[in-house]
């Protein structure tokens, strides 16, 4: 059924919700308003208020109680309201779940969710449209994850409420509506830490998540024109990393190009690059290429904001020259 | 101009200017949120009213007002608002989010009451220095719930810092009701807990706020410590113009929209024998002026180039 991004996320959270009474919703308006951007819609009505918790305006706290509650056998979804609030839950994110197992000589579980919308693209300014995954993916004991896709969207979710370590899940605002695709109705799971081919070829490689996905297929489309056949690889998983993946497509093309709408500085971009240089260096023609956010704060202003964010031009550009090498 | 006639020019200009907005985004020319603070002016105009130059505020989202009476330009302000060049952030984040240290306006992130921690340290400069101002942080009861302000609050307590907490009640948080956010009737009550009086006032009623935070102003200047006032009031709008606010009666609104705090002032001034209709005409002239130049001198102003946005990160460059 043609399903959007944002409903994948919808119906995931329904089939979790129906297949594991343990499942539950906490976070700010997710009730009746059905969130802020209506992920929740509806499922206050079928599972009322107990499963579906409006909480104050307590970020440390809503993570805080599904590290509480997942450890002893519910399994919490938690909404931040948009992304950037995460930082208000930043402590008991990456010291309270991420170490919890650790600690307690891995004598414990966290099976534990938080949904973050992230992104820019929606004139959201500094503080409504961060992409704060790296903030985490130097965090062991978290996982990470980052659809692109409405498949993807609703199985990685699936897969991230099943799993019994704390999984933070971030949902791109841009991709809610405008990603649109066939999504089956019953439960299934999309396996964490396994990238996704989605193109194939043999001349450069792009390697992407998130929304950037859509700029590297436009860029590869384009370049497919010129004679340049290219891989896009969707990590899809950010913590832990598909290496396989990553080396394979890099060894295949020997030139690759990361893209991701996070800043490039820090960004998970410089990891896959260093692996790509500790272990395919032989195979590589080119230097490993890299096009993120610019190293700035999320600008408001239009032009502001097309200046820091990579976009299929940039993407195009930066793959011609890659293709050049 | 009399205290009377100008506490009224700012309800107006409050109203005007919040309205404008409205009226703008509705027209698809203003980009990015408007959090209307709409029904909420005496509450803002009673606070600011009054203050130092020297004094800082700490405006929240639905504050806009603040700014006004504070002494910000209302062009600039305006130029703000439509992500300017000219505006307060030069273009760099929209709305409310900006400041304008010169006048004593503390520019808040979106990340609610992470301002008031940061007003506990420009009330501790007031202190160790000496200097006989204050600072005053609004925050919704919404944003009661972070701990952040039970952290700022204990530390003015403990330090007696000149800072006055003023609690905005419009018995929601977005489509939270106060019920789900808080199992008390009063912010205010929490004042205990930290050392210092808490009062509530009705937050629509102009002298009240006057009363109240004045009262908490001059027990700051003399080194009194802090307070928190607690201001019941109402937002007319969604939580955002987006929001159609479903989750609240119509009679609810129609209930607080009898207690207008415009409404409730021109009725005291009418007692006072002014004559009402011609001052309410000349004013309403005189606030549309206003903000009429000022969206001309936003909507003409420039937009930022795409290479500023890598301006203003650093004091010193390395
Ligand atoms: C830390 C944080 N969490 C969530 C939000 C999203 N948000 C913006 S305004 C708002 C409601 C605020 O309610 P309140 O503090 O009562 O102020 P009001 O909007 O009613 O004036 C929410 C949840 C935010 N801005 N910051």
């Amino acid at each position: 059924m043609e399903t959007t991004y944002i409903k994948a996320i919808n119906d995931a959270l329904r089939i979790a919700m129906r297949e594991d009474e343990n499942v539950f919703l906490l976070g700010e308006d997710i009730g009746a308003l059905g969130g802020a951007f209506k992920a929740t819609e509806g499922l206050l009505d079928e599972f009322g208020s107990a499963r579906v918790l409006d909480t104050p305006i307590s970020e440390s706290l809503i993570v805080g109680a599904a590290v509480g509650a997942a450890a002893v056998g519910l399994r919490p979804v938690a909404e931040m309201q948009f992304a950037d609030f995460v930082s208000c839950g930043f402590d008991q994110v990456v010291n309270m779940a991420a170490t919890l197992r650790y600690r307690h000589g891995g004598n414990a579980k966290c099976p534990m969710v938080v949904r973050c919308p992230s992104g820019s693209g929606v004139r959201g300014g500094l503080f409504h449209s961060q992409n704060p995954e790296a903030w985490f993916t130097r965090v062991p004991g978290l996982k990470v994850v980052a659809p692109a896709t409405a498949f993807d969207a609703k199985g990685l979710l699936l897969s991230a409420i099943q799993d019994d370590d704390p999984v933070i899940y971030f949902e791109h605002k841009f991709l809610y509506r405008r990603v649109k695709e066939d999504v089956p109705e019953a439960s299934y799971v999309v396996p964490i830490g396994k990238a996704a081919l989605r193109m194939e070829g043999s001349d450069i490689s792009f390697i992407t998540y998130g929304s950037a996905l859509y700029h590297c297929l436009d860029a590869a489309a384009e370049l497919a024109k010129e004679g340049v056949t290219s891989e896009v690889l969707d990590l899809r998983t950010l913590l832990p990393l598909d290496r396989g993946a990553i080396l394979a497509t890099a060894r295949k093309t020997g030139k690759v190009l990361i893209v991701h709408e996070d800043r490039l500085t820090g960004g998970i971009g410089g990891e896959v690059a260093a692996i790509i240089a500790e272990h395919a260096f032989e195979y590589l023609d080119a230097p490993v290429m890299r096009l993120g956010m610019r190293d700035t704060h999320n600008a408001f202003a239009g032009a502001m904001e097309e200046y820091i964010l990579p976009s299929r031009e940039k993407v195009l550009a930066a793959g011609r020259k890659l293709a050049g090498y | 101009m009399e205290r009377d006639l100008e506490l009224y020019h700012n309800l107006r200009l409050v109203r005007e200017f919040e309205g404008r907005l409205s009226k703008m985004h509705h027209q698809g020319r203003i980009p990015g949120g408007v959090y209307s603070g709409l029904g909420q002016e005496a509450l803002v105009v009673g606070s600011v009213y009054g203050l130092a130059r020297e004094d800082f505020i700490f405006p929240l989202h639905r504050d806009l007002g603040a700014f006004l009476v504070k002494g910000v330009d209302p062009r600039l302000l305006m130029a703000q608002i439509l992500g300017k060049k000219t505006g307060l952030s030069g273009g760099r984040d929209s709305f409310l989010h900006a400041g304008s240290l010169a006048d004593g306006v503390f520019g808040a992130t979106s990340m609610l009451a992470s301002s008031l921690p940061v007003a506990c340290g420009v009330a501790l400069k007031f202190k160790m220095n000496g200097e006989p101002n204050v600072v005053l942080a609004f925050f919704g009861e919404g944003a009661s719930s972070r701990g952040d302000v039970h952290e700022a609050m204990n530390f003015a307590g403990v330090q007696r810092l000149p800072v006055v907490f003023i609690c905005e009640n419009n018995f929601y948080a977005f489509s939270t009701p106060q019920p789900m956010e808080m199992a008390v009737e009063d912010v205010a009550d929490r004042a205990a807990g930290y050392g210092f009086k808490g009062h509530v006032c009705n937050g629509n009623d102009l002298f009240a706020v006057m009363h109240e935070v004045g009262a908490a102003v001059e027990l700051a200047r003399r080194g009194g410590g802090p307070t928190l006032i607690e201001c019941k009031t109402y937002r007319y709008s969604g939580h955002s113009e987006h929001d159609t606010a479903t989750y609240r009666t119509k009679d609810e609104l129609l209930e607080w929209e009898s207690r207008d705090p415009i409404y409730m002032y021109e009725f005291y001034l009418q007692k006072k024998g002014h004559d009402m209709a011609a001052l309410s005409a000349e004013t309403g002239e005189r606030v549309k002026a206003t903000v009429d130049e000022a969206v001309k001198f936003a909507e003409d102003s420039p937009d930022p180039e795409g290479p500023e946005a890598m301006d203003g990160l650093y004091a010193t460059q390395v």
